[in-house]
């Protein structure tokens, strides 16, 4: 299933028995609009420690590799992140390097 | 009396529950995760002891319920493997809500349950009240007569399962058969291993070059499908289950139905019973065979899924019907057994048969010939037309007054 392919209702005849569902489709669902509060990274005050990474319950902590190949963190998966505010909480930078805002419609 | 069958068989002696271990032993299934209540505990020991004793290679998981127990056996069928379990009456109810996600995610486990009484009050005896709660978990039922029964469905059972994408449960009656000795005929090791053959599963949660999801959420959008394919599965098993008792048949020489008729082609009165109280119903109808009385006895082997249409047309020219459950749904109507033999005549517009229904036995309360000679009597009467037949249920031996 593609992303945005969930509008497509499979039959009982074209579903594999057993409730089985191909890997990866938390992809596909969007979860993010479930949020009230909105995480906010501050580039410039952000240490890179990925404890916000290793914290976040939805996988939305953004990392890649950086010209030197050191993980960096690099934005916030707002498709999913469900606005729990765990990596605000526990990013250990003083003044914190992501704030909580409230989420405007 | 069991004599050989198959040219390579052997008479042994054995009670319900060590050749229900026997069977487990010759499948040797890759896991085995139980815990041990009566009357079933030494189905699941003597294994464990199979296993202590390096005979099998299956894994024996040691869980600290029986929750647990069905818990990890479909953790370990959803990984790929072979998965058995053994239990019996407050051991399957702990597994409720275990069942039903066994059934749902379409496991093929076999489970070697031995029926008896739920509590309260507490009671270790034989009923079929265990199961019979279950009856509707989208587990296939399959009930046993006797030992030999039980170890020829344990056989079946794993091949019924795995091609009918369904959990199944082999069922004896607690003590009755679980403890009684009996001669059985037992088939050789690797003519069984043969029958069963290799489990290969379409797909497995080992398997990480094609990984997916099980379990997962389906709200309104998708879960009445997979109920629907469930449903579905239960009804293409009938078929199987034909396929597996002809394979059966033709590898070591014994038949199976779905039920089976004892004297059932000219029969006017007849009992429709499941499990151990068949067999002693067999004496009695003999006895009034003798006495040129046309009595028959429908005996259910498999009761999930339910053969409705072969049933309805078997029954159709009986003149009165005694369904015995040995167990009672406390629903303010009529006990399971009943209920589905009914349902059945009447689909099919069959309403000539006067049918009535007993309820016996319950916590292993004695049920010998002379109370069924005497439901045989009842049942002449009906079907002369010199008693009505009556409405509730009857119970057998139970002092009320």
């Amino acid at each position: 299933m593609k992303k945005n392919d969930c509008k497509i209702k499979l039959s009982a005849a074209q579903l594999p028995a057993g409730g089985i569902v191909e890997a990866g489709t938390a992809n596909d669902f969007i979860t993010g609009d479930w949020r009230s509060e909105r995480p906010i990274w501050h580039k410039d005050k952000c240490i890179h420690c990925l404890i916000c990474w290793i914290s976040c319950p939805d996988s939305s902590i953004l990392v890649a590799p950086d010209e030197k190949k050191t993980t960096v963190i690099t934005g916030i998966d707002y498709d999913h992140c469900k606005g729990c505010g765990i990596c605000a909480n526990e990013c250990p930078v003083k003044g914190k390097a992501i704030t909580m805002e409230e989420e405007k419609k | 009396m069991i004599k050989t069958v198959y040219s390579k068989g052997k008479l042994v002696a054995k009670t319900g529950n060590e050749v229900m271990a026997e069977a487990m032993r010759q499948i040797e299934p890759d896991v085995v995760a139980a815990y041990p209540i009566t009357p079933a505990t030494e189905i699941v020991q003597i294994f464990s002891q199979f296993v202590a004793d390096g005979i099998v290679k299956s894994e024996y998981v040691a869980v600290e319920s029986e929750h647990s127990a069905m818990s990890a056996t479909i953790a370990a069928a959803a990984a790929g493997a072979r998965a058995m379990t053994g239990t019996s009456a407050q051991g399957l109810a702990l597994m409720w809500e275990m069942l039903y996600i066994a059934a749902g995610l379409r496991l093929p486990i076999v489970m070697a349950e031995v029926n008896r009484a739920l509590s309260a009050p507490i009671n270790i005896h034989g009923d079929q009240s265990d199961t019979m709660g279950a009856r509707d978990s989208g587990w296939i039922q399959i009930y046993s007569e006797n030992s030999q029964e039980a170890y020829d469905n344990m056989i079946q059972a794993v091949k019924i399962a795995e091609k009918a994408k369904l959990p199944a449960m082999v069922t004896t009656d607690g003590f009755i058969i679980s403890h009684c000795m009996e001669v059985v005929e037992t088939y050789p090791d690797e003519d069984v291993k043969k029958f069963v053959g290799e489990y290969k599963p379409e797909r497995s949660l080992l398997d990480t070059k094609k990984p997916y999801t099980l379990g997962s959420i389906e709200l309104q959008d998708y879960y009445f499908e997979h109920r629907w394919q469930l449903a579905e599965g239960m009804r293409n098993a009938k078929n199987i289950i034909a396929e597996v008792a002809k394979d059966f048949e033709k590898t070591f020489g014994r038949k199976y139905d779905m039920y089976e008729k004892y004297m059932m082609d000219d029969a006017e009165i007849a009992i429709v019973v499941i499990g151990s109280t068949a067999g002693t119903a067999k004496v009695v109808v003999k006895e009034l065979r003798e006495k040129g009385i046309k009595a028959g006895l429908l005996k259910i082997r498999v009761f999930r899924p339910f053969p409705f249409e072969m049933i309805a047309k078997d029954l159709a020219n009986v003149k009165a019907i005694a369904v015995m459950d040995r167990a009672d749904s406390c629903s303010g109507t009529y006990a399971p057994l009943y209920s589905d033999v009914v349902t059945a005549l009447f689909a099919a517009g069959v309403m000539a048969p006067k049918v009535v229904n007993y309820v016996y036995g319950l916590g292993g309360r004695e049920i010998n010939t002379d109370h069924i000679a005497a439901v045989y009597d009842k049942l002449g009467k009906i079907a002369s037309g010199a008693e009505k037949p009556f409405t509730g249920i009857e119970y057998i031996n139970v002092r009320i007054k």
